[in-house]
Order: C-alpha cells, then sequence, then structure tokens
C-alpha cells in the first residue's frame, strides 16, 4: 500500500479544510471498505481524513418520534439499540444483515451509506472499467449475474447499501457538511446513478461528507427490511425489500417501499407507495388489484441477460414477504 | 521514509505505546512493531478473520484498522487469554474437542468466541455459527469449533 498522510481533525469545519486542501485527500469514517481498495490499489489516497474524533458525528438523539443519527454510529450502535428495535425494526433488520460482527464493530452509517459498488470488474485492477475512467463496462457480455436489471445505463452496478434500501423506505433525511455548510436533503436525493455521474454513487462534492441521518416514525407505524444473500452467514444482497407503513385512523398515510441489490441506487417503488396511500390497512390485505400491482412493479426492468433475470422474481417475492410481514404487524 | 506517528494503547492490560506509518495496519503494528505474534495474516482484506482482536470490548478484524486508528484503544490478543499458565476454558475446550488442525484460525477464533459467550454465556449452535461467520477455518469443517464453544460455554457457567 502507498504511503499517505493521515489527519484525525476534532471540528466538521477542520475536517472540510483538510479535504479541500489535496486533491487526493480521503475521508474516512470506520475504513472497512476504503483499506480494501487501497490494498487493491484502486484508489491511491495522498492523505486520509479520520472522522473518528469529530465533534457530534457519533450523537444518537432522541426526540419524541424523531431520531438523528451521527454518520459515526456503528453498525454494532444501530443493531444493539432498543429503542431503534422498535420504531425502525427495517433499519435494524438491514444493519443487522451487513457483513459480520467484526465488520458491524467498526462500519459506520456513514460508510456504508458511502461505500464503493461491489462490482467484481469495478474491484478488479485487471478491469479499467466506466467507472474507473476506462472506457467499457466489462459486465455488458461477461459475467452479469450479480449487476442490476433496473436503472442501468452504460455501468450496471448495483448499489451495495443495505442501509440505503431501508432509509430510502423510511424517507430519511441526510445532512451534509461541506466547505459552505450544511445541506439537508431527501436520501432520494443524495444517490445518483450512472447516467447522472458515472464515476460516483452519490452527490458528495470535494471537502463534503454525511454529517448525520435523520428519521421519524408515527405512533402507529412498522417496518421490515428482507435480504437475499447467496451466502447465508455474510454476503451483499442479490436482492432486499424495505417497507415501512404508517396508520392514521386505520388508514395508511405513509407508505415508504424500496428494493435493494437491483439497481445502481436503492429503487423505490413509488407507484406502490402512491397507490397504497388513504386505503385502510385491512383492505389491502385481500386486494387482488394491490396484489397484481405488486407482482407487476418491475415491469420496466430489463435485465442483461438470463443470468440476471432471476432477480425479478427474488425481488418480488421478498416485496411480496416484507409487505406481508409490516401488514400484518398493523392490523 | 515518511513520519512515524506514535501511538498509545493498552493491549491485554499493559500500557503500550508504538510507532507506526500511518499505512501500517494494527495487525501489522501488533506482530512487527510490538512482537505480538499469536494474531495471524490470513486474506489481510476482512475476510477470514485470523487477525481477529477485541477493541474496547468489540471484535475487529485487525487488517482493515490501521495502527494510527487505534490511538487510546484497549485491545485484547490472543497472549492475553490465558491467565499465566493457566489456560482459558475456551483454549482448553479447544484442545479438548480437537478443534484446531494448522492453528492459523484458533487465536481469532479463541478472541471471536470469547467475546460471544461474555455477551452471551448459552449460545444455541445458530448463534455460534452466525457469530463466527467472520472466522474461517480450512481444516476441521467447524462441527468441531462449534462443539468447542458449547463446551467452553457449559465450563464457564460451571464454574
Amino acid at each position: 500500500m502507498d504511503s499517505f498522510e493521515y489527519h484525525r481533525p476534532s471540528t466538521q469545519k477542520q475536517a472540510s479544510l483538510l479535504l479541500t486542501s489535496s486533491p487526493r485527500a480521503h475521508v474516512v469514517s470506520g475504513n472497512t471498505d476504503l483499506l480494501g481498495e487501497m490494498k487493491q490499489g484502486l484508489v491511491h489516497p495522498e492523505s486520509l481524513v479520520s472522522l473518528a474524533d469529530v465533534e457530534g458525528m457519533k450523537v444518537f438523539h432522541i426526540n419524541g418520534n424523531e431520531s438523528k443519527l451521527g454518520s459515526m454510529v456503528t453498525l454494532s450502535d444501530i443493531v444493539d439499540s432498543k429503542y431503534l428495535k422498535v420504531n425502525f425494526p427495517a433499519l435494524v433488520e438491514a444493519a443487522a444483515s451487513v457483513a459480520t460482527p467484526q465488520i458491524r464493530s467498526i462500519g459506520t452509517l456513514g460508510g456504508n451509506l458511502c461505500q464503493r459498488p461491489r462490482c467484481w470488474y469495478y474491484r478488479s485492477p485487471l478491469f479499467d472499467c466506466l467507472k474507473k475512467g476506462g472506457n467499457k463496462c466489462f459486465a455488458v457480455g461477461g459475467l452479469d449475474k450479480y449487476h442490476s436489471i433496473i436503472g442501468g445505463e452504460k455501468c450496471w452496478i448495483v448499489h451495495p447499501s443495505d442501509i440505503a434500501v431501508a432509509l430510502t423506505a423510511l424517507d430519511a433525511k441526510v445532512k451534509i457538511f461541506g466547505p459552505s455548510g450544511y445541506k439537508n436533503m431527501k436520501i432520494d436525493d443524495f444517490f445518483v446513478g450512472p447516467g447522472i455521474d458515472i464515476h460516483n454513487e452519490n452527490v458528495l462534492k470535494e471537502g463534503e461528507f454525511v454529517s448525520s441521518i435523520e428519521i421519524s416514525c408515527d405512533d402507529k407505524s412498522s417496518s421490515t427490511f428482507l435480504k437475499f444473500k447467496e451466502r447465508q452467514s455474510m454476503d451483499f444482497a442479490l436482492a432486499s425489500a424495505a417497507v415501512s407503513i404508517s396508520l392514521a385512523e386505520g388508514k395508511i398515510h405513509r407508505a415508504g417501499v424500496a428494493l435493494g441489490g437491483i439497481a445502481p441506487i436503492p429503487w423505490r417503488l413509488q407507484e406502490i407507495e402512491e397507490y397504497m396511500m388513504g386505503i385502510p390497512i385491512d383492505d389491502l390485505r385481500c386486494s387482488d388489484e394491490f396484489s397484481a400491482k405488486v407482482e407487476s412493479s418491475l415491469g420496466d426492468a430489463k435485465p442483461m441477460s438470463e443470468n440476471n433475470a432471476y432477480k425479478i422474481d427474488l425481488a418480488i417475492s421478498h416485496l411480496k414477504r416484507a409487505l406481508d410481514k409490516v401488514i400484518q404487524d398493523l392490523c | 521514509m515518511p513520519a512515524k506517528t506514535y501511538v498509545q494503547t493498552t493491549i491485554n492490560g499493559e500500557h503500550v505505546d508504538f510507532l507506526c506509518e500511518p499505512r501500517q495496519s494494527l495487525l501489522e503494528c501488533l506482530r512487527d512493531e510490538i512482537g505480538l505474534t499469536g494474531t495471524k495474516e490470513g486474506c489481510n482484506d476482512g475476510n477470514c478473520g485470523a487477525c481477529t482482536v477485541n477493541i474496547d470490548g468489540r471484535i475487529v478484524t485487525s487488517c482493515l484498522v490501521l495502527g494510527v486508528e487505534a490511538e487510546g484503544a484497549d485491545i485484547e490478543t490472543i497472549e492475553g487469554v490465558a491467565d499465566g499458565s493457566n489456560l482459558h476454558p475456551l483454549q482448553l475446550a479447544f484442545l479438548e474437542n480437537a478443534a484446531l488442525q494448522c492453528g492459523i484460525c484458533t487465536p481469532g477464533f479463541i478472541i471471536s468466541s470469547k467475546a460471544l459467550l461474555e455477551q452471551n454465556p448459552n449460545p444455541s449452535e445458530h448463534e455460534i455459527r452466525f457469530w463466527l461467520a467472520n472466522n474461517l477455518c480450512r481444516c476441521t469443517g467447524y462441527d468441531k469449533i462449534v462443539r468447542a464453544v458449547q463446551d467452553a460455554a457449559k465450563r464457564l457457567q460451571e464454574a
């Protein structure tokens, strides 16, 4: 591994300044992903700016039904939180499904959202793919079993973060810190597909990093996250589904539905969400129309080949199970 | 020669300071700078768990932690598990259940299992297998390791 400088600032402002002081400065949180990339020779930072000592980055504020989680909160912290388990089960289930105890101990919320794709052509130093500045996506006509079936454009990665899928269903907000201070955005605006930016998976610019995540729940709400892994004990998602529903007077007044492992960004199913709004939860249970909508929710999917077409059925079956679970919880 | 950083830690209950380059992993620091070679290098990318150590009560793969990131950490390695010449019940259980062959993965398994039994003194077989997902053994086929952890849990509860 190449030599680099290591900085451990104590404020967000200092961190941002250090990140803008060198074009090859890299922000680092848990380091489980970046260090792997550095060892592979995929990235060559001149300096690492650690967020470990930055004030306020490990906050865990609860205010009524609202929660603010600092970006340096670890995945183990999330898994161990009884409050999150009761109020945001989808987030806890997603965090628990990530990797292993060793990785969850140091892997962080912000780092999980900003991890780089697992596409084997991207990860291999032997392939100069589009994402790395080359002129070809090697998955096209190559080994595409793990690649996207929808939303791919030129580059066919799938977004690797399980937590991003859960947070999409939970309508999280992302707070970014950068040279011009704080920026708040919906989680949907944080992630970008290859059609917008082929080199990055999110909107972070030089000197910016995720500061915290905000989520809120209602008095009568439930959520879940389900994931299919090829290797049960530790793996990335072949497909996953997150569902979050809130009720007011027996009717659905908030619905979040997202799929993972199938697209370059967490894939929100807006049509399903809109269909559910205002419907009494009991009616949804036995609605043939709703079942048909769910069944055809990936109608626009275009698998790269027969090798990754299995993801349509896999994602839909997980979506159905996730919806059943949440609807049953609330009935 | 890049400048070295001065790092202060506690390792197995003793204050340990060392100098390292930012690019050195905690695993390299433990083995090459401090001389604690009980922690093993396997894959060096976080998959095999041979380099597992405990930092501040949580297990980590030390190949994915930089030495400089260990500043202020309380670290437990395999060298700190036995009490002098008295082996820890987990170590005895591994020996008596023949839960090792080549032994490279064993320090990682012991550190991971110890953390599990500290927070869950009576884990089910399913819980043991999932907890040890990040520790790979290419010799034993895992069964003897799981039996050894169950045996150690019994010994610790009876103690």
